[in-house]
């Protein structure tokens, strides 16, 4: 029994970092939109169609590296649609991100018809558990056999903390996140930095999808994504709107991924669907946990009124 | 910023001609504008549509022609038309009507889902009348588990202040796997063997078609949902209250309107909708639940909404234009080989161009020179 709940111990850790690698990734993304002033809902498109461009990048390639650069510079330009819709006059950035969200699927479900069936090269995986001396085969190094990307958001996560806060691009972002008039006043482009910020934050996101499709599930299909990048965005507001914390909210958005699959393992069963729900179910719980009705969250961008 | 608020716009303009707020000129263009600049862009999204298939290889002409010819070319094209824009009038009232609240609700698929589950399950659990007395229950129990699931989101909003668009849509990925949960479980029919679905409702229960054609009654539900929903936001004092509330919260919460009771109201009115949508999908076409209920009507209903700018009358027409759409859908993927998805990306196109056209509002008449504004009258753009 005890080996059995370490064994499900274990399978939630592997699986927080395995499926809290994208979660990383669109989360940052979507921070460094909403630090700049603006929310971007078709980071979820952007998702399912950086995760299509990359699996067909490596594909077509042979190489996994390709595919990952694909699958960011295709983030990054519907990211940059988004950014340049948002900038029109008249345009309100929930329903530009809802119209993204259907563009990017539909895209992605036309041009990644061919590659559903076909095995792409994958991404690497970093055997940290043997470096750490465990044995191999044990489970405490098929756990510790990270997504070489993960690393890369690790890193990602502390320079943009460190950018916002120590950069002078950082405070162009603030500020235009916080006082879009104070930003006019200092003649600073308030639409040009929100459409970069929304721009590089595609790119962050794209590595997300390339994670899906090249490494876990390490497949295309139409299901892949499934809410994953919606979830993202509302793990930035249960973040504060800190990069650093995203890490740890993702990757509690992973382990809860992973709980379903490794209680399976073991023998409970029955109820996948309502495992997968989980992640849904728990965005939801802590949105009601973080959000409050009357005043504005703790963190938030000041220009950012609608995600409330 | 306030998201879409219908006819209650805060930055309408004064007339250049008379100064006034409330001319008939200006309500005249306004009127032209809306029908004109969805006009406009649902035409460049076709153009765009087109280029795209071009550039895969196909000869863009032809694909309009199936568009065409697929969606209105015959009777029977122009029955399946109307098949398939009947659900879509019912799930884009599950946008149109939280967002004349000021809400933006994009969780139909998941009302759709579970109206249609309850619709299926109900008959298992307690025993109906035969014939229509039966299926009005069927779809009041549609419709309730549609309404419910809506409101949640809205008292979400109200309660905790959780963002509605978030929350609708996790609320739908729950709604789907609650429903492959029960249709794969408890509720399946052992009949059942490749495709997981509930028992068969009974023939009593069915909904037929319309006399005449092979249109079931869901056009009918459909159309009157539409005209209903328009009754209440336009010649009610109810829907009234709601559309102040929607368009100016503050100006709402002064004059003591019920805000979250009215918006929360809203939600289930559009949930309700939806799960009608989901029963009649049911009742009328599959028969049983099964995964073929879960096909996108519910994301197709927001484009609908959007390109009605939420106004329950123009719904219909747009519903009937996505419907012809899906519908040619098929005859592009025989004809052509065209992938599945591919009117979802020409309904993409057709999204962002819509909300991209709002920029050109008030500037189309100056851009075609209908009407020349007086030298120095022009007034000045609007705060956004």
């Amino acid at each position: 029994m005890d080996s059995a709940v370490i064994d499900v111990l274990l399978a939630v850790l592997g699986g927080a970092i395995r499926l809290g690698t994208p979660f990383l990734f669109v989360s940052l993304g979507e921070c460094l939109t909403e630090k700049a002033g603006r929310v971007n809902l078709g980071l979820e498109g952007v998702l399912v169609f950086s995760a299509m461009a990359g699996f067909a990048g490596s594909y077509l390639s042979g190489q996994w590296w390709l595919g990952v650069l694909l699958a960011s510079a295709s983030g990054a330009a519907i990211a940059l649609l988004h950014g340049l819709m948002c900038s029109l006059p008249r345009v309100n950035d929930i329903a530009a991100g809802i119209a993204i969200m259907l563009f990017g699927a539909g895209l992605a479900f036309y041009l990644g018809k061919p590659y559903i069936q076909p095995q792409a090269e994958q991404i690497p995986s970093l055997p940290f558990g043997v470096w750490l001396g465990a044995d191999p085969a044990s489970p405490l190094a098929q756990a510790l056999n990270v997504n070489a990307l993960f690393p890369v958001g690790v890193v990602l996560a502390v320079l943009m903390a460190w950018g916002l806060a120590n950069t002078g691009w950082g405070l162009r972002v603030r500020m235009v996140g916080d006082s879009a008039d104070a930003a006019r006043a200092l003649g600073t482009p308030v639409n040009a930095v929100r459409v970069a910020a929304t721009t590089a934050g595609g790119f962050i996101a794209g590595l997300g999808g390339a994670s899906l499709s090249l490494y876990f599930p390490g497949i295309w299909s139409e299901a892949l994504s499934s809410g994953q990048g919606l979830i993202a965005v509302a793990l930035v507001i249960f973040a504060r709107w800190q990069p650093l914390r995203c890490l740890w909210a993702a990757l509690l958005f992973g382990g809860a991924g992973a709980l379903g699959p490794a209680l399976q393992a073991v023998g409970v069963s029955g109820h996948h669907h309502l495992f997968n729900a989980m992640p849904y179910v728990l965005t939801l719980a802590i949105l009601v946990w973080a959000c409050t009705p009357r005043r504005a969250l703790q963190g938030a961008p000041a220009e950012l009124g609608v995600i409330r | 910023m306030a998201p879409e608020a219908g006819t209650l716009r805060a930055d309408r303009r004064p007339c250049p001609r008379c100064a006034s707020d409330d001319c008939q000129t200006m309500n005249l263009r306004d009127t032209a504008e809306s029908l004109a600049l969805p006009a406009l862009a649902l035409a460049g999204g076709l153009l765009l549509f087109g280029v795209f298939v071009w550039a895969d290889g196909h000869d863009p002409v032809q694909v309009w022609r199936l568009l065409f010819l697929g969606a209105f070319g015959d009777a029977f094209s122009l029955q399946n038309t109307l098949l398939q824009a009947a659900p879509l009038m019912l799930t884009a009232l599950c946008v149109a009507l939280p967002a004349r609240a000021g809400l933006t609700v994009i969780g139909g698929e998941g009302a759709l889902v579970l109206g249609g589950l309850a619709c299926a399950a109900l008959p298992m659990l307690v025993s109906l009348p035969a014939g229509a007395a039966g299926t009005a229950l069927l779809l009041v129990a549609a419709m309730s588990a549609g309404a419910v699931w809506i409101a949640l989101a809205g008292w979400l909003r109200q309660w905790r202040g959780v963002n509605e668009t978030i929350s609708s849509l996790l609320l739908g990925f729950v709604a789907i796997a609650l429903f492959k949960h029960l249709v794969e479980g408890v509720l399946r029919d052992p009949a059942s063997l490749n495709k997981p679905s509930t028992p068969p409702l009974h023939e009593a229960l069915h909904i037929g078609t319309l006399p005449g054609t092979d249109v079931h009654w869901g056009l009918a539900f459909g159309l009157a949902g539409c005209l209903l929903a328009a009754f209440w936001l336009h010649a009610t004092t109810h829907g009234f209250a709601t559309r102040v509330v929607g368009g100016n919260p503050r100006a709402a919460q002064l004059v003591g309107l019920p805000a979250a009771r009215l918006v929360v109201l809203a939600c289930a009115f559009g949930g309700a909708a939806a799960g009608l949508a989901g029963g009649i999908e049911v009742a009328a076409v599959h028969h049983s639940a099964n995964a073929s209920l879960i096909v996108g009507l519910g994301y197709t209903g927001i484009l609908v909404s959007f390109v009605a700018r939420h106004h329950p009358l123009a719904i219909v027409p747009v519903a009937i234009l996505f419907g012809g759409f899906l519908a040619a859908g098929s005859l592009l993927q025989r004809r052509m080989g065209l992938p599945d998805a591919s009117v979802q990306v020409l309904m993409g196109f057709c999204f962002v161009l819509v909300l991209a056209s709002e920029a050109l509002r008030g500037r189309l008449g100056e851009l075609f020179a209908l009407h020349k504004p007086p030298v120095g009258a022009r007034p000045g753009a609007t705060a956004t």
